[in-house]
């Protein structure tokens, strides 16, 4: 059976690169699923859940923003932030998002805001990742 | 004629200084390593990126951005000067500001990354747009935050175009100041992080499929383009950070082998004169005894 090349990079650091069946994405136009031989496709991924089906087995992950570029055989995803849910410190994200909701409350530049705001989409991510993997 | 006492007082100082350089050069070489091995981190991401650029202006077709434009006629320019923030780093930021100089005074804005840079503009009282720093592991939303500028200054018409200078890193001897047109952006090069100088380069090969776009290929560039300068810009970072380590790292070792050749050579001056004293007070018991006799 085909499988699909997953590789998930950030700027720091590739993430991820290993062989899969099937990888669900959350897309910009809400979430899709990727099986070997898609046609070549490029999208934008908003921040979410990642999950790679391996072997009957599925890999949870943590995105951020980012682009996705889907050929027959790979699939390449570029983004500021990508953590398995293993490595996930469930306390640590819940405190970031605690910090990034303060700071939305106060008054800030439409930069920060964006900065803030993407922290905050961050450590959501994280903890759904977290806690959904518990269940 | 300088007493033994003097002479000992100046090799412990110097000593006293090799051990300081020494010191400031294991440092160095410590951070120049991650500074290499963050540099060869961002080369995966690099070449998807270019991958996926190349692949997109491809298949959309006469797409144009205000980012991709070239204007005629204005000379404006801005540049982005990616120094260091401390010294001590041998011939780096002397030579990167000979560089810097060359600009028309008149008709260049600097941003400066490093506080050298900007000590350098207000002496020579250019025109300093904006001020930025870095730390020694450089950061993405520190790069964001300098692209987001620039970016800003030329689609507002201020500058008609965005150079970048900075040091690229070839090795650990030998790094080179060096200017790269950032905006508008033209051909899309390699922006590969080659820490072992073939730095950047290369034309994309062009892909053989077409692709889909989701939700549409212009919205799809407009939102990379901005990216792919931010993520150039934080790789020009990583250069600079990994020439400065290095330079400062062979900058200490030269200074630690001076400072110990110096001791050497003290060392036996010491000795020189030490002997000298005993023969001249041995010499003068002996005048003395003669005399007694």
């Amino acid at each position: 059976m085909a499988t699909l090349k997953l590789e998930i990079v950030t700027p720091e650091a590739k993430i991820y690169s290993e062989d899969v069946d099937m990888v669900t994405l959350p897309g910009v136009e809400g979430e899709m699923g990727i099986y070997p031989m898609h046609v070549p496709f490029m999208t934008q991924v908003k921040s979410g859940e990642l999950i790679a089906k391996k072997g009957g087995q599925d890999h949870f992950l943590a995105i951020g923003e980012g682009f996705v570029e889907i050929t027959g055989s790979r699939v390449a995803v570029m983004t500021d932030m990508a953590i398995k849910a293993d490595d996930i410190d469930e306390m640590k994200a819940e405190e970031a998002r605690k910090r990034a909701e303060a700071r939305l409350a106060e008054k800030l530049t439409d930069e920060e805001q964006a900065t803030v705001q993407a922290a905050l989409l961050h450590s959501l991510a994280q903890l759904h990742v977290k806690r959904r993997q518990r269940r | 004629m300088p007493s033994t006492r003097d002479i000992r007082r100046r090799i412990k100082s110097v000593k006293n200084t090799a051990q300081i350089t020494k010191a400031m050069q294991m440092v160095a070489s410590s951070k120049m390593r991650k500074a290499q091995l963050a540099a060869l981190a961002g080369r995966p991401y690099a070449t998807l990126m270019n991958d996926v650029l190349a692949a997109v202006s491809e298949g959309a077709g006469d797409f144009s951005h205000p980012l991709l434009e070239k204007r005629n006629g204005g000379n404006k320019r801005a540049v982005i000067l990616v120094s260091t923030d401390k010294g001590l780093c041998g011939a780096l930021n002397s030579n990167l500001l000979r560089e810097a100089g060359k600009f028309d005074k008149d008709t260049t804005f600097y941003i400066c990354a490093g506080k050298k840079g900007a000590q350098f503009i207000h002496r020579t009282k250019r025109n300093l747009a904006a001020e930025f720093s870095y730390k020694d592991n450089p950061q993405f939303a520190e790069a964001r935050a300098i692209s987001k500028f620039a970016q800003d200054l030329f689609l507002k018409g201020e500058v008609d175009r965005v150079d970048v200078l900075y040091t690229n890193f070839i090795n650990t001897l030998s790094q080179k100041p060096e200017a790269r047109q950032l905006l508008p952006i033209g051909k899309i090069h390699a922006v590969e992080a080659d820490v072992q100088g073939h730095g950047g380069g290369g034309e994309l090969k062009k892909p053989d499929v077409e692709y889909l776009f989701e939700p549409d290929a212009a919205g799809v560039l407009g939102n990379l383009l901005p990216h792919y300068l931010n993520f150039q810009v934080f790789q020009f970072l990583l250069e600079a950070k990994a020439s400065e380590h290095s330079s400062r790292m062979v900058a200490m070792k030269n200074a630690t082998d001076n400072a110990k050749q110096l001791v050497k050579d003290l060392t036996l001056e010491y000795n020189k004169l030490r002997q000298a004293n005993i023969t001249k007070e041995l010499l003068e018991i002996t005048t003395a005894q003669m005399a007694m006799g």
